[in-house]
């Protein structure tokens, strides 16, 4: 008996209906618990006391930028932040290039906001708050120094790489993902577009 | 009769203001790049002129707050700017933040010693400074375009507006003789001088290091001035995972 065409379409329909499925899953690697706020405060809690320690630790800059980059290679989701600041031409990009830049962006990002976060040696540290923000988690730090209004960071939170980990920060408003757009793009211009010379120049900034 | 000229010119400067909105969707309006540009470097020049050093890495990093002849006169040169405060905050129908403001000038002023100290801080009293144009924000109008100023640096149409107005709005020009008039505007232009000195220089140095520090200082100027003014909106929220959803 041959199949009639009923059950044919009803084979194809079956096999679409799993393709999507497939699709959705492959789209969505979130785990079936998304992040809590008591998770996303956690790790700003984690990452705001190292800052604490390193700043407050008495070495030297480079030293304290080594301690920084190490804290932003733990806690920050760096190939994501550095796909973001290279916008379009990371599609363009060679899997050699992309981890050179990636090395390249988390020291040059160690070495510029490690500087800002330095002068506040002997300051002290608190989580203030947290907000959902789409499906991330926006929590609100702030850096007390005695007499002086408090410095507030704030620090953008997901699980979407598989672990909790911070993707932005916000330094008094003051946007990371948004300044390093602009800084990275008009290094890249000013350079032809040539990206293994801006690689080479990045290693040297900050 | 004393409000006359501050009427007449907040009118102007007001509908000049709402003349050049920004356009929507654009982070950054700047039609007066070039004449902006020239004023930046300008500015540069004579903040090198006048000793603003930029801090080197491995040296210790200043304190923030500046050393103490610097707090000095910081305290002073801002305490003298509260009563100016105090009226914007009664403008923007912000009776706590006036209160607030009003109390740190009389604190300030007695047990701070005529404002040289700051205890109003100690007793969780902080720094709560605001200007006309954050009086002309809340009153709904647009920031205008980005503008360099000549010495004082970036601000934007509304802002620089606001600065004339805010003059007019000083009680202590009114109420201060000549002489004394004279001296509580030098004092508070101390004060920026050293509240510069002392907060400016790392900002500073990393958009020094930038590869173009006026797009960089525009950037960052219009996002902290924005924070200030409590505009932070989920529209500003870049969510990288979107960018690339592979």
């Amino acid at each position: 008996m041959t199949p009639t065409p009923t059950s044919l379409i009803d084979r194809r329909r079956f096999l679409t209906g799993l393709g999507a499925l497939a699709g959705t899953t492959l789209l969505w690697p979130v785990p079936a618990r998304a992040m809590t706020q008591a998770e996303a405060r956690a790790l700003i809690d984690i990452v705001m006391q190292d800052v604490r320690r390193i700043i407050n630790s008495g070495r030297s800059a480079s030293q304290m930028f080594g301690d920084f980059e190490q804290l932003f290679q733990r806690h920050g989701d760096i190939p994501v932040i550095a796909r973001s600041v290279l916008g379009p031409p990371a599609r363009s990009a060679s899997p050699a290039q992309m981890s050179a830049f990636t090395e390249a962006f988390r020291g040059y990002m160690a070495r510029k906001y490690g500087r800002q976060f330095r002068r506040f040696i002997g300051a002290t540290v608190q989580v203030t708050g947290a907000r959902q923000i789409q499906r991330h988690w926006e929590v609100i730090s702030t850096i007390n120094m005695r007499g002086e209004a408090p410095f507030e960071v704030r620090w953008h939170v997901s699980d979407r790489s598989g672990r909790h980990l911070f993707f932005n920060l916000i330094i008094e408003g003051v946007n990371l993902l948004a300044a390093e757009r602009q800084e990275i793009g008009t290094m890249l211009e000013r350079r032809g577009g040539n990206l293994d010379r801006m690689i080479a120049d990045l290693r040297q900034a900050g | 009769m004393l409000w006359r000229p501050g009427i007449v010119l907040l009118v102007a400067f007001g509908l000049l203001a709402a003349c050049n909105p920004r356009p929507q969707g654009t982070v950054v309006h700047d039609p007066y790049e070039t004449v902006n540009r020239a004023w930046f470097e300008r500015n540069l020049a004579l903040d090198s002129a006048i000793g603003s050093d930029r801090s080197d890495d491995e040296a210790e990093p200043a304190a923030p707050g500046g050393n103490v002849l610097q707090q000095r006169v910081r305290h002073f040169g801002s305490n003298l700017s509260h009563p100016g405060y105090v009226v914007n905050n009664v403008l923007q129908l912000r009776p706590d933040r006036a209160m607030h403001n009003f109390f740190r000038f009389a604190i300030n002023s007695t047990i701070g010693i005529g404002g040289l100290f700051d205890p109003a801080a100690s007793v969780g009293l902080i720094a709560r400074p605001t200007d006309f144009g954050e009086t002309m924000h809340r009153w709904g109008a647009n920031e205008g375009a980005y503008v360099v100023l000549p010495v004082i640096g970036p601000s934007t149409e509304r802002d620089a507006a606001g600065m004339v107005v805010n003059i007019f709005l000083d009680p202590l020009r009114y109420v201060l003789p000549g002489r004394e008039r004279v001296g509580a505007t030098g004092a508070r232009l101390a004060g920026r001088i050293a509240d510069r000195q002392a907060f400016g220089d790392i900002i500073d140095a990393n958009v020094m290091r930038s590869e173009d520090p006026y797009a960089q200082a525009r950037l960052l100027f219009l996002q902290a001035r924005r924070h200030h003014l409590g505009m932070d909106s989920e529209d500003d929220f870049i969510d990288p995972y979107a960018d690339f959803p592979d």
